[in-house]
């Protein structure tokens, strides 16, 4: 993976000076909260109903097990022993106090990390395939080009204050398993018929309020290209986008206002002044960063593990982990691991400070050191030999780490909620832990096979509700009360869609019977093997409509334990309720 | 007073804002050295283009190219951030700059505070009349925050990757 240089370490560290100062002047007042706001938020901190939460930046996912273990340490040290994997590939602890924050941004800078740009309005951490250099179905190893996109967005100093959050993902797969579509800008690194490498550019995708499917501006970009082709972008945004309404801000509204043939023509304009200047990438700095992403030293394995086969036909636990939790690996005789931080009864991506050690460990005895994290809130260990298999699941197991439900019905995607973030209607994490204690059923999960269930507390989409095939979204209604919305039909990938709204909200308590009803009705028309979601694109939303509102749904009363959230000890007083 | 070329200095110009009731067409622009509103130059260009002591401010939606054919004509330009939080002025100073070729003073008014200098002194301003509320002494030091920078800007025309060598990969591991 990526190491810092000097210039790379000293750029972090005058931020860690910069920061304490600004936190300096706060404290004494010299800086009004309003004026911190935006400078604390461009450093990932958030003010939560409880406390500072602060976002930690994980470069397109991957880190080290000295980082993770460094993220053990500041649970420990400064929160409450755990922390938050994120969506788009980041942790977050959430119960900081502001003073200590300057000490953990500086640990951070020890293990070359740091929180820089993980909020506001300008250009945030790049996400990417958390398989890239060792999935079967690669293109093109998106790393080099996701670092090289970090160092160029770091400290951009014209688009600091954009309009809005701005967001990219790198994918150089076939299968996007970035989100690329739903992404401000998504990008597929892809080979043309002459074997070149270049980016199919993808414009004004997102999530939020209006999700919306991204457009292709670019068909075809050479590689060289890319942070002069962004840059013509970002200073269209820049200068149209619009600032009086922040639900319009985001560049996907100014793309579809103008249209993605005039969007592309004003880029292009921009775009002619800046091609082949000092912004272009060179070959050199391109092998540069690529030399630090090159394969570990994997063995020549050339036998297919005979113990492996014996110990799955014996044990059906792990028959089902091998299934669901491991992946093909591009090499023989190695394959990808994904722990799963989704287990019944804890909060979708949270992982305390044992089980970040325990992976880190992991990592060190099977993977090479390294990890990565998803954007379905899981970790990854990428180059696992065939022949650890058993022990590292045995480890896993011990450790909470080895639910064998990836891609399956419990591994949902949820928000924090309106336990914890102050723009939520509604309670995401109480939803997702009493979903997964109804489906707890691991045979019934199987069953239903891939289906991606996702929860947010608001319209912003945090929890990827509008591309979760069943999407859970917290609604405002007028009496202030707690209401949720389904939708069906939502999806990542190659295949984006968003998910259309079955019907009028429902309660707390009767979401899970509409989620057992929606897959009732799967049950009875699914043909074979059809995933959830080809049921849902083959016959349409009327069918699981219809047998939803069919028949009444009991709203049974609420056991007063479920307000408060049972894993924080803390009592829950959002305002809202 | 004003921070210009990184140090404290006397300022004898005037910044001129309308008031609600005035009109760019027929407002007074005083005598001496004064900085006017954009609209206001295009509404009296007749009558103002002989005068030598005149600079001209844009307003943060106001586009740099209505100034492309008469910006030779000024030393002092300025951009005017209503709140910080709003940055197009930081595009507007990229193209006077980088595109148009502006050379003269170029002056960040409005709510200017110590912690977006930097990014504005990388954009081609180099002069800033930080909101009177605060201590210059103070906001001069937020132009010194970062030693080194990785992309372009007008203050650099090269990226990091370009101007120094970089280290490798040496190691065969982690």
């Amino acid at each position: 993976m990526y190491r810092y240089d000097q210039y790379d370490q000293q750029i972090v560290n005058e931020r860690v000076a910069q920061y304490r100062d600004q936190v300096r002047r706060r404290l004494s007042n010299e800086l009004a909260e309003a004026e911190f706001r935006p400078l604390r938020l461009q450093n990932g901190l958030y003010m939560q109903i409880h406390a500072y939460m602060l976002r930690i930046a994980v470069p397109y996912g991957l880190l080290s097990s000295r980082q993770l273990r460094m993220f053990a340490h500041i649970a420990r040290k400064y929160d409450r022993d755990y922390g938050h994997f994120t969506t788009r590939q980041n942790i977050q602890f959430n119960w900081l106090k502001l003073e200590d924050t300057p000490e953990i941004l500086a640990d951070l800078a020890s293990v070359e990390m740091h929180a820089i740009q993980t909020s506001g309005n300008c250009i945030r951490n790049i996400t990417s395939d958390e398989y890239a250099g060792v999935a079967v179905d690669e293109v093109v190893d998106p790393r080099p080009y996701a670092e090289i996109l970090r160092q160029w967005s770091t400290f951009h100093p014209e688009f600091a204050y954009l309009p809005r959050k701005f967001k990219i993902a790198v994918s150089g797969a076939k299968e996007d398993r970035a989100a690329i579509a739903v992404h401000d800008i998504g990008l597929s690194v892809i080979k043309n018929a002459q074997g070149e490498v270049g980016y199919r550019v993808l414009v004004g995708g997102g999530l939020g309020r209006t999700p919306i499917i991204g457009s292709v501006i670019c068909e075809f970009l050479p590689w060289q290209h890319v942070m002069t082709y962004i840059e013509a972008i970002l200073r269209i945004y820049n200068q149209y986008g619009r600032r009086d309404n922040i639900y319009k801000a985001r560049i996907k509204i100014l793309v579809k206002a103008l249209g993605i043939e005039e969007f592309k023509r004003q880029v292009e304009t921009e775009w002619a002044d800046l091609k082949d200047g000092p912004g272009t990438l060179t070959s050199e700095e391109l092998n540069r960063v690529s030399s630090y992403f090159t394969a570990p030293a994997y063995e020549k394995i050339t036998d297919v593990d005979p113990g492996l086969a014996s110990f799955k036909s014996e044990n059906k636990a792990f028959a089902n982990w091998l299934d669901q939790n491991v992946k093909p690996h591009r090499v023989p005789g190695y394959a990808i691991v994904v722990l799963s931080l989704k287990k019944t009864d804890v909060a979708p991506g949270d992982a305390s400070a044992e089980q970040m050690d325990a992976a880190a460990d992991l990592a060190d005895q099977f993977s090479f050191g390294e990890l990565r994290i998803t954007h379905k809130q899981n970790l990854v260990l990428a180059d696992v030999k065939n022949s650890d298999l058993v022990t590292l699941w045995k480890i896993a197991t011990a450790n909470g780490l080895a639910s064998p439900n990836i891609g399956l019905l419990s591994d949902m995607i949820s928000c924090p909620g309106a336990e914890f973030c102050t723009l939520a209607n509604a309670r995401s994490i109480p939803l997702a832990k009493m979903i997964a204690a109804r489906f707890d059923n691991l045979d019934f999960q199987h069953d239903i096979g891939e289906i991606e269930l996702n929860i947010s507390g608001c319209m912003n989409a945090c929890g990827h509700n509008s591309v979760g095939n069943i999407g859970i979204t917290g609604v405002e209604k007028k009496d202030h009360g707690e209401w949720y919305q389904v939708s069906l039909g939502g999806s990542k990938g190659n295949n984006s869609s968003i998910g259309k709204i079955i019907g009028p909200s429902f309660s707390f308590n009767q979401v899970p019977e509409v989620i057992d009803r929606l897959l009732q009705v799967y049950l009875r028309e699914r043909i074979e093997a059809e995933r959830f979601i080809d049921t849902v694109r083959r016959i349409g939303i009327k069918p699981f409509k219809e047998f939803v509102y069919a028949a009444e749904i009991a709203d049974g009363e609420e056991e007063i334990s479920v307000f408060k959230p049972a894993q924080y000890s803390v009592p829950f007083y959002s305002q809202r309720f | 007073m004003i921070i210009k070329n990184k140090a404290i200095v006397n300022d004898d110009w005037t910044v001129l804002r309308l008031a609600e009731n005035e009109a760019p067409e027929n407002v007074t622009v005083p005598a001496g050295k004064v900085i006017v509103p954009l609209k206001v130059w295009c509404a009296q260009r007749e009558k103002l283009q002989d005068r030598d002591d005149l600079g001209v401010w844009f307003a943060s939606d106001e586009r740099p190219e209505a100034l492309k054919d008469d910006i030779g004509k000024f030393t002092v330009i300025a951009v005017d951030f209503p709140k910080f939080g709003d940055g197009r002025g930081y595009s507007i100073a990229y193209y006077l700059r980088a595109r148009f070729g502006y050379a003269g003073e170029l002056r960040a008014i409005g709510d200017v505070l110590r912690d977006q200098m930097f990014y504005m002194q990388r954009v081609g301003f180099d002069a800033f009349a930080p909101r009177p509320d605060r201590n210059i002494q103070d906001a001069l030091k937020g132009l010194n925050d970062f030693s080194e920078a990785y992309q372009a800007a007008v203050d650099q025309k090269s990226p990091l990757f370009r101007r120094v060598q970089r280290n490798e990969n040496t190691s065969a591991d982690l």
